[in-house]
């Protein structure tokens, strides 16, 4: 049983507030991901939780006892650094069992569990290697085994994939979900890649400014962002933000864009919005994916229109094109084949079935 | 003649290639850029050293050649093995203390707020700037029988005054604690900046692993000082193995020679006794000694150098 529990965690650094007040529940097994831009609070948080950092209000909770004042010695956790903080003098095997030797564990249960770790991360010819002579992709796994060896309470990530290259960064990524699959350790794992956050995680805790913004499946936060800064900050191409404000026509709402161009809001959000009519600071928030060139066939809630494109941006299996409404960059994905042009005009289609309306006054999601 | 003509500057461009190819290569210009400090070398260092290994086998009057004379006196004589225990011991025991204060020190400073630590770091530095000769007239006044500060502080306390030249067991103590005073501030220096240089998520990563402070010295900050500890204990082992001016001016060597070391009683019997040959043999004791400690010492940091 390792539940983690965080109850209004406050971290001061002489006046300044790091984390301002956070509560967390993590269940036992699970991979939480704390996510959010640098300075967010997210490190420190992990840093408390480990014991690293003093608290300055509130409680950490680590398997139901509070361990506000336990050293990290005796926390029963296991920490991956991010320039992995290996031990230069001592080879990978000594690196591996340097906690299971300061807990006097048996030499042959040491031995075992060494071995036993080495075989899940693939690294048993590396057992007799200094740190300096191993790549990145292999220090971090021997900092990997090194946690695992030690069979913790709680698993702890501070960002260990940021040091690596592109290619081993996505094949390390996939290597701690299947460590985390066989050993079904409770994980606390932060990172400012929400890509990494989305892939990885069960929950993902989004972080901004020292307080959590949402906590949620991966897919929650996508398909329902409660703010304005997760709707912002999780999805790559980033979702499209435009100033919009909200007309009532012959009994059906619209959502105007510009003089030019307005969508009718989809029929079942009609009664969540209609108390906003007419409201200033409304933003519409609709993904790039939502966006696409027009199809013969129309769905419900789709709308076509015409709109010079600014920049194309081909990737391959997807092209970006990116332009302007009412002052406002836009970005869509249409297919590679659908022949957009820079500075030509585009018939573009608006699925507004899955659209966001956000009061900008106060971030929230309507 | 055309011929000639033609095969002329060729020649001259092929002497000027190969005298341009040899000043092209990596190992000559090496050694012509270290040559003012080979040069140096040798009139300061080989040909003195030379020339003592010379006087060594001369008579008294540097009449006669002696060989090995000298030598077989000299290990005849009780006060030369007096002078080798008396230096070993000095050496060795200046040097553990002088290890031990500094690395206690520089971990005191090390945890002082960086604001102020350039105030400490500057204060404990004083005793190893002044010079020696200077600061051990100091401690001789404090060391004196009758007038001392020591000795009245004592007074104070009800303890009998200590004769702290002027007998053997005393004497060496004195020797030993100034050279202490004199070189703990180079190692804690020295430790200071070897501290500094050990990353801190190594004490992080180590008390996650369990570590207590004490094994966290034990198993990160002792190995990863290795190297600077084998160095810096190497050269202060050099340094105060051939120490002059503390022992001169507090002791002569006093009393009875007891707290000669190699350099102070090779003065004695060179300089001051007139006996320069014999001076020099004595002088030179101290090579072998201090070839073999840098040979062990030096191996070791070049097997641990490959390896971290």
């Amino acid at each position: 049983m390792a539940q983690v529990t965080l109850r209004k965690v406050v971290k001061m650094y002489d006046e300044v507030q790091a984390v301002r007040g956070i509560d967390l529940d993590i269940t036992d097994k699970e991979f939480i991901v704390l996510v959010g831009p640098s300075g967010c609070g997210k490190s420190t948080t992990l840093r408390m939780i480990a014991g690293l950092e003093e608290i300055s209000g509130g409680d950490i909770a680590i398997g139901g006892d509070v361990v506000n004042d336990v050293p990290p010695k005796d926390r029963d956790i296991a920490m991956v650094f991010q320039n992995y903080a290996l031990y230069p003098h001592m080879n990978v095997y000594e690196n591996m069992s340097f906690g299971l030797k300061l807990k006097r564990t048996p030499k042959d249960e040491i031995e075992r569990r060494v071995r036993q770790a080495a075989q899940i991360l693939d690294i048993t010819e590396l057992l007799d290697r200094k740190p300096k002579q191993l790549s990145g992709g292999q220090r971090q796994r021997v900092a990997m085994g090194r946690a695992i060896v030690r069979d913790p309470k709680v698993f702890l990530f501070d960002e260990p994939l940021s040091n690596l290259d592109a290619k081993l960064r996505v094949q390390m990524r996939t290597e701690i979900k299947k460590v985390h699959q066989k050993v079904r350790t409770t994980t606390v794992y932060v990172t400012h890649d929400q890509v990494e956050a989305m892939t990885l995680a069960d929950r993902v805790v989004v972080m901004n400014a020292g307080l959590i913004e949402q906590v949620g499946s991966p897919n929650d936060l996508y398909h329902s962002p409660i703010t304005k800064f997760v709707a912002g900050f999780i999805g790559s191409p980033a979702m499209n933000f435009i100033p919009c404000h909200l007309e009532q026509a012959a009994g059906a709402l619209r959502v105007r864009l510009s003089d030019t161009l307005s969508f009718p809001v989809p029929a079942d959000r009609t009664s969540r919005y209609t108390a906003h009519v007419g409201k200033a600071n409304l933003v519409l928030g609709l993904r790039p994916e939502h966006i696409t060139e027009t199809r013969p066939h129309v769905e419900p809630n789709q709308h076509d229109f015409e709109n010079p494109i600014d920049v194309v941006e081909p990737m391959g299996m997807e092209t970006l094109v990116y332009f302007t409404i009412a002052g406002s960059e836009v970005c869509g994905r249409v297919n590679p084949n659908a022949g957009a042009t820079a500075e030509k005009p585009m018939k573009l289609r608006a699925d507004l079935s899955n659209m966001h309306l956000i009061d900008d006054g106060t971030g929230k999601v309507l | 003649m055309a011929d000639i003509a033609a095969r002329g500057p060729v020649a001259i461009a092929g002497g000027r290639s190969s005298l341009h190819k040899l000043m092209q290569r990596k190992s000559t210009i090496a050694f012509l850029m270290a040559l003012p400090l080979i040069l140096l070398i040798l009139t300061l260092v080989a040909y003195p050293a030379g020339y003592a290994v010379y006087l060594a086998m001369l008579n008294k009057g540097m009449t006669k050649f002696v060989g090995f004379g000298n030598f077989d006196f000299l290990f005849g004589r009780e006060t030369f093995w007096m002078v080798v225990y008396q230096s070993c011991l000095f050496a060795i025991t200046a040097v553990i203390f002088k290890a031990i204060i500094g690395f206690v020190v520089a971990h005191f400073v090390h945890n002082i707020p960086s604001k102020g630590q350039r105030k400490w770091r500057g204060m404990l530095l004083v005793p190893w700037v002044i010079p020696p000769a200077m600061s051990t007239l100091a401690w001789l006044w404090l060391f004196d029988p009758s007038y001392s500060a020591f000795n009245w502080i004592l007074a104070g306390f009800g303890i009998d005054r200590i004769p702290w030249t002027g007998e053997t067991g005393w004497a060496r103590f004195s020797v030993i604690l100034v050279n202490v005073w004199i070189g703990a501030p180079f190692f804690m220096i020295m430790y200071l900046a070897a501290l500094k240089s050990v990353p801190e998520q190594l004490y992080e990563a180590a008390s996650i692993d369990g570590a207590t402070w004490w094994q966290r010295i034990w198993y990160v900050t002792l190995p990863m000082m290795r190297n600077i500890i084998a160095i810096t204990a190497l050269f202060s082992l050099i340094v105060t193995f051939a120490n002059f001016d503390i022992v001169r001016v507090l002791t002569k060597g006093d009393p009875l020679n007891t707290t000669h070391v190699f350099a102070t009683w090779a003065f004695r019997v060179g300089i001051e006794s007139g006996d320069i040959p014999l001076g020099a043999s004595v002088s030179l004791f101290m090579v072998p000694i201090l070839a073999v400690a840098a040979t062990f010492i030096l191996r070791d940091i070049t097997k641990r150098g490959s390896e971290v």
